[in-house]
């Protein structure tokens, strides 16, 4: 558990950057702290590892007050995550990952193995172990990033917008795998992002700040897109988010239609087969691949992938209503694809159907 | 003296350089390999002394960001007259020794080596860990490293290749400028520059100035190996070609799929 007792960081210049911050960071969670540019989240977070001193107010760690150690003693107990990385551009991959236990006295063997570990555990190849970071891609070295600060196994990792420098498709990446990681290792976690997406994605609890450095909202991310507490919270949080809420709603048992399928390699369908001039195509293993017209005149023997409408995404059985209700808005045929747990076809359901649902719970 | 004369200066300096006679020392002449030993010997008591001074001073300015204008009157020393300097140190300190050593001249000769040496050290060091990025300096103390680690662990390894080229534009300079020992009175290959011009022995003079040149060369081809072996590749970006494009090619991989 982390707590801020009525923190402030007033900069020499006069700025306040942290206004008498009140908090609590439940243990085995993650607290993301969100907010426009230049509110404090940074300061916020650096004064927990006192890489920033704050003015007044405490900051307890369990039931240590942290300016009660020395600083170097207090950073080694909680691992730390920045933007672009910070490798030691002069060390291995796994060497960088050892750093923290070999400061702590541990054997260099011990530390290179763990450091092994948790290479793997990231998901790098343990090829890249003797590469150095200038060899990585943003990607790849964010991964090391996490994977030492992990390394001596604090309890508290704080991280500030470790995802925030790469692009979106591996952002999507690095967020799925933080999410999984933390699923086996239960860490109290601060995580800093400007992003309110990654905020309601990542956080088991979401602090909005305002700029001035106080804290505007504490919530769950489903309450805070269901009450904002003010204009500024409302706004910030943004205008889609009666749609986005949906996504912490649980499709649950949603009856499914059963939907007609042809395999992509089969014999092309006939006119008018499928329902309203759309067939779905799978693959060998059931698969869903995209959709094939077929109001229209044949377009050859046999259906090939290059026929198929790709635009439709695929909602998995159990998912959230947002990602059913989206699979039937981005489908051509109006009909949005269920699918189980290794991506086979259940059946479809209709936007229609979705909003009845929503309707009936809401 | 134009053209004409030109293609045979060579053949007599090569004719000096190569003359057996002329690298052995003899009761009254002291040779090529002697003077040579003592040149060696005036360059590396000057680098070791401005290492000895820079090197930490370098770090510690980089390091808290304190005290930078000492790196900006070390660089005014640049422009240091060097031989009105020795000149005026010889007359200030000779007297002291009364002659019986040859100190009199050794220390003033020393004071202006190392006076230029330590700039182009000092002030190398000072930008090579000023320009150690901000985020790996952060993740250092983030981490729970000490002032004393950060600089040790961090910066400094990553500050060695701005230090080793400080460190070889001082060593050529103490080389080429360590003849002005041979101007009051010492040894070194100075010696054979001023002793040919007085002489009128050009192939003499031309030959010191060659093995001057040389000397020079020989040394800075020392330090860069000794430099391969101890920067790190991943700071001085020597990597297997092999690996590095299997790396852009997972990073590819990686980043599309
Ligand atoms: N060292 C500093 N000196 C003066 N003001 C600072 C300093 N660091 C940050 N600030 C100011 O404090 C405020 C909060 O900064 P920061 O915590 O970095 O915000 P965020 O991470 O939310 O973008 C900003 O107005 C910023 O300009
Ligand atoms: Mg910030």
């Amino acid at each position: 558990m982390i707590r801020f007792d009525g923190a402030t960081k007033r900069y020499p210049d006069g700025t306040v950057a942290v206004d008498e911050l009140s908090l609590e960071a439940p243990s085995g969670q993650i607290t993301v702290l969100v907010g426009p540019s230049g509110c404090g989240k940074t300061t916020s977070l650096r004064m927990i590892n006192r890489m920033i001193e704050p003015t007044s107010g405490t900051i307890w760690l369990d039931d240590t007050d942290t300016a009660s150690l020395p600083a170097h003693e207090l950073r080694r107990q909680i691992g730390y995550v920045i933007q672009n990385a910070g490798l030691f551009p002069h060390r291995t991959i796994v060497d960088n990952v050892a750093t923290v236990p070999l400061l702590l006295g541990e054997d260099k063997t011990k530390a290179r193995a763990r450091a092994m570990e948790l290479i793997e555990r990231v998901g790098l190849d343990p090829a890249f172990a003797k590469r150095y970071p200038a060899q990585l891609s943003g990607g790849q070295q964010q991964r090391v990033g996490v994977a030492r600060a992990l390394a001596a196994d604090p309890p508290v990792m704080l991280m500030d917008e470790p995802f925030s420098a790469v692009d979106p498709v591996v952002r999507e990446q690095l967020q799925e795998e933080f999410l999984r990681l933390q699923n086996d290792l239960g860490k109290t976690i601060v995580f800093v992002t400007h992003d309110i997406d990654e905020a309601i994605k990542l956080g088991d609890q979401v602090a909005v700040l305002r700029v001035g450095g106080k804290l505007a909202q504490l919530a769950a991310p489903a309450d805070l897109l269901a009450r904002p507490v003010d204009a500024f919270v409302a706004g910030f949080v943004g205008r889609d988010r009666g749609y986005r809420a949906l996504g912490f709603t649980g499709a649950g048992t949603i009856d499914t239609h059963q939907e007609p399928s042809v395999a992509v390699g089969a014999a092309y369908p006939g006119h008018g087969a499928g329902i309203d001039g759309w067939i779905l195509a799978v693959d060998a293993d059931g698969k869903p691949q995209g959709w094939l017209p077929t109001g229209e005149e044949q377009r050859g023997d046999v259906v090939t992938d290059a026929m198929l409408y790709r635009g439709g995404t695929l909602a998995a059985q159990g998912g959230s209503l947002r990602a059913v209700l989206d699979a039937c808005l981005s489908s051509p045929s109006g009909r949005g694809v269920v699918v189980d747990d290794s991506g086979r076809l259940v059946g479809s359901v209709t936007a229609r159907e979705v909003l009845d649902l929503i309707e009936k719970r809401g | 003296m134009a053209a004409g004369g030109a293609q045979p200066m060579i053949f007599k300096t090569l004719g000096w350089l190569t003359d057996p006679g002329h690298w052995r020392s003899t009761p009254f002449d002291t040779g090529i390999l002697g003077q040579l030993g003592a040149h060696v010997g005036f360059s590396v008591i000057a680098l070791v002394i401005a290492l000895v001074i820079a090197l930490p001073a370098g770090l510690a300015i980089g390091h808290t960001g304190r005290a930078t204008w000492v790196v900006s009157v070390a660089n005014a020393v640049r422009a240091l007259p060097t031989i009105g300097a020795l000149v005026l140190l010889v007359v200030i300190i000779s007297p002291h020794f009364y002659g019986r050593t040859n100190a009199g001249f050794l220390i003033p000769t020393e004071i202006v080596l190392v006076v230029l040496a330590i700039p182009p050290i000092l002030s190398n060091t000072y930008a090579g860990v000023q320009n150690v990025s901000p985020a790996v300096r952060d993740a250092a103390f983030g981490m729970g490293m000490t002032d004393r680690q950060v600089l040790g662990r961090v910066e400094l390894p990553n500050a060695l290749p701005l230090i080793f080229s400080g460190f070889r534009s001082a060593m050529l300079q103490v080389i080429a400028t360590a003849t002005i020992a041979s101007y009051v009175t010492l040894g070194g290959l100075g010696r054979f520059i001023y002793d040919g011009l007085a002489q009128k022995d050009y192939p003499q003079m031309i030959g010191g100035g060659v093995l001057v040149a040389a000397l020079a060369l020989v040394a800075d081809l020392l330090v860069a190996v000794v430099q391969r072996y101890v920067v790190s590749r991943g700071v001085s970006g020597r990597f297997h070609r092999n690996t590095s494009v299997d790396s852009r090619v997972a990073a590819l991989v990686e980043e599309n799929v």
